[in-house]
């Protein structure tokens, strides 16, 4: 009997669901920590993820927290603070328990990168590059010997900075000017770094520097330096927001680096840059998602017991409109990055995700974290409160690891790629 | 004369999942209870029971041979005792029981003194109360079904291991009291005794490793069914504001009034 068109349409849509099921379900599977079920939502933690998001929650509230003022006015970060990142685990997050790390998912560095921000983005934004950037580019591309010696340093005790921008290279990163000049089994680096994050704390740096200008962007080489081969820190800057993070620019004069410094081989500088951004990403989607979800917790439960004629005002019925907009949004915000975080654990292609949920966090953190403060009134103009401060800090959100203009523009090369 | 060896410590601690101490509770429709699909959390004291341990193997090193962690309660209890794990504890048992009807004190008490003859521990460390019952009997009644001296609200513990003697400082409404037990021994911790570890990233990983063992009431012998009937909950009335006085006939006045003096 002939099947009606309905029937095998229902059949194959049935074939295909189970074999994307079972090959989602394969893939759990064969990544880490991944609960072995059904497709699961994206509120879906394991349960060591779940532990983390709880226990980074508890470390940020109790011990960050008294201190983020303090923090931001003096424009410094606490020594201890970061020390309390490296006791907990978080400075090593995916690194290898054989390396000293926690040998977690990269959802896990995600968690807390989120978590951290909630309470201060700059804590958060140091945690994230250490992570992300520093950490992940000695894992991927490190020889076993640069792995050894230097992610235990990292995981326990050593701060990492990510050295890409210069005064005349930003979004044009790779128009770097930095030189590296062979000098038998040295490099020696010359040139300037500016914007660098982590660079005041940091006794680990990876440079990029080109060995051969001729070759354009094919001779960007990546190296790994410490502190006492003499990096010079010169100006910090004085920044709007994410005050406590240090930003500075960097001087190398001379700056001698041995030949088995060089990370992933001469000339691949530009490959590594170009992929560690991409997971950098999502990082920051992160940051910008927590520094949200800081601000709308911190302002909303205000509006419940401020009361102006007679009622509180967050009952009123725009006032409300306004939180439910926010909340949405912020939500948005969330399965956009865990959702991106995920695809990167499962292998798939995720550069027009990442971009996605990074541009599109930093547009809802200074949304929300501006409402915060107009929902709080004449006091979430203060200081005091804390609500204004996460308004400045959301404003790095459209600039750094890339523009939004940037990421609108990957955005749009991938759809004109499908489209036409 | 040779000197005794030192005793090799197990330690047990018992913990229990409740209501986190953070959340705004309220009265259940039903008025039977409070709200119960709210955040729960390990109770604060069984918490610092938890870190007890740990800082007494921190202290005692060698001495200390395991620390078993154990929980009666529904099936999301294990998350507890995942986080007892993470903080450092060796091994959890889990003895699971339904989520209603929640379970009682000296049923509680009962089914620890079946894992204690099964474990043999040289010291029970537990919180002195849950903060959802407010009980605070549970440590007591144990150490009366077993025999064994107990030192409780601890605000500081001290183990010789040789002597095999526990000298425990406690909070009581007069002030402190020292006392000095034998091992083995029950202790329930107070609030000022110490401050728990968070629990770091890498001691999460190292959890996933360690063994939990899941037993029912039945493998332990043991009747869990509640004594009690809960008959109604309410909220306590809400506040009246007071008034000012002028002077302290006034005050004597309205006191006549309300009938105090």
């Amino acid at each position: 009997m002939q099947r009606t068109f309905l029937q095998r349409v229902a059949t194959t849509s049935r074939t295909t669901r189970s074999s994307v099921v079972r090959s989602a379900r394969l893939a759990r599977c064969l990544s880490t920590s991944r609960p072995l079920a059904a497709p699961t939502s994206l509120h879906t933690l394991t349960e060591e993820e779940q532990m983390l998001k709880e226990s980074v929650r508890r470390f940020a509230v109790e011990e960050v927290g008294p201190k983020v003022r303090e923090m931001d006015e003096n424009e410094m970060m606490d020594p201890k603070i970061i020390q309390g990142l490296f006791e907990q685990g978080l400075m090593g997050i995916e690194t290898s328990a054989e390396h000293g790390g926690a040998e977690a998912s990269f959802t896990s560095a995600i968690i807390a990168i989120e978590e951290l921000a909630r309470i201060d983005p700059s804590v958060s934004v140091l945690c994230d590059v250490h992570n992300t950037l520093v950490n992940t580019i000695l894992r991927k591309y490190g020889t076993k010997e640069q792995r050894d010696k230097f992610l235990p340093m990292l995981a326990e005790s050593k701060v990492g900075s990510f050295c890409l921008s210069e005064p005349a290279s930003g979004s044009d990163a790779f128009a770097l000017q930095s030189r590296a000049v062979q000098d038998g089994k040295d490099w020696i680096i010359n040139g300037s770094k500016m914007w660098i994050t982590n660079s005041y704390e940091a006794e680990i740096f990876l440079i990029f520097a080109n060995v051969d200008p001729s070759k354009g962007y094919k001779g960007i080489t990546c190296f790994i330096a410490t502190k006492d081969m003499g990096i010079q820190i010169a100006k910090k800057e004085q920044k709007l927001g994410i005050r406590a993070s240090s930003t500075c620019t960097l001087n190398f004069d001379d700056l001698k680096v041995p030949e088995e410094n060089i990370i992933g081989g001469l000339g691949k500088g530009y490959k590594i840059a170009i992929e560690i951004l991409n997971e950098g990403r999502i990082g920051i989607a992160a940051q910008m998602l927590g520094l949200a979800q800081g601000a709308f917790d911190k302002a909303v439960p205000y509006t419940y017991e401020r009361k102006q004629f007679g009622q509180p005002v967050g009952t009123f019925q725009g006032m409300a409109f306004q939180i439910a907009e926010a909340a949405t949004q912020i939500e948005a915000a969330r399965l956009l990055t865990y959702n991106a975080a995920r695809r990167k654990e499962e292998g798939l292609p995720f550069t027009k995700e990442a971009a996605m949920a990074k541009y599109f966090a930093s547009v809802v953190a200074q949304k929300v974290s501006g409402s915060a403060i107009e929902w709080a009134g004449g006091v979430g103009f203060t200081r005091e409160t804390g609500i204004e401060k996460f308004w400045r800090d959301s404003k790095i959100g459209a600039i750094y690891e890339g523009t939004s203009n940037i990421q609108l523009n990957t955005i749009a090369k991938f759809i004109q790629k499908e489209y036409s | 004369m040779r000197p005794s060896p030192a005793r090799l410590l197990n330690i047990l601690v018992p913990v229990k999942r409740s209501i986190d101490y953070a959340v705004k509770i309220r009265v259940n429709q039903a008025q039977t209870g409070v709200e119960t699909n709210v955040k729960h959390s390990m109770n604060p004291f069984d918490e610092i029971a938890v870190e007890e341990a740990v800082r007494l193997r921190e202290r005692l090193k060698d001495a200390v041979k395991n620390i078993t962690v154990v929980t009666i309660g529904p099936t999301k209890a294990s998350e507890v005792l995942r986080t007892a794990l993470a903080m450092g504890a060796d091994k959890a048992i889990h003895v699971e029981i339904p989520e209603t009807p929640g379970p009682e004190p000296l049923g509680i008490a009962k089914a620890l003194k079946e894992v204690v003859g099964r474990e043999k521990p040289d010291l029970v460390i537990l919180g002195k109360q849950a903060i959802d019952d407010d009980a605070g009997q549970t440590g007591q009644m144990l150490a009366g079904l077993l025999g064994w001296s107990q030192a409780t609200f601890a605000s500081k513990v001290d183990v010789d291991e040789v002597k095999g003697v526990v000298t425990v400082t406690r909070e009581v409404d007069g002030g402190l009291q020292k006392v000095e037990c034998k091992l083995p021994t029950i202790v329930t911790t107070d609030l000022r005794l110490n401050e728990p570890r968070y629990t770091s990233l890498p001691n999460i990983m190292k959890a996933k490793k360690k063994p939990l063992e899941k037993l029912t009431p039945q493998d332990l012998n043991v009747d869990l069914t509640p004594r009690l009937e809960t008959v109604k909950v309410t909220e306590p009335p809400k506040r009246q504001g007071g008034s000012k006085v002028e002077s302290v006939a006034e005050l004597v006045e309205k006191l006549k009034e309300a009938g105090v003096a």
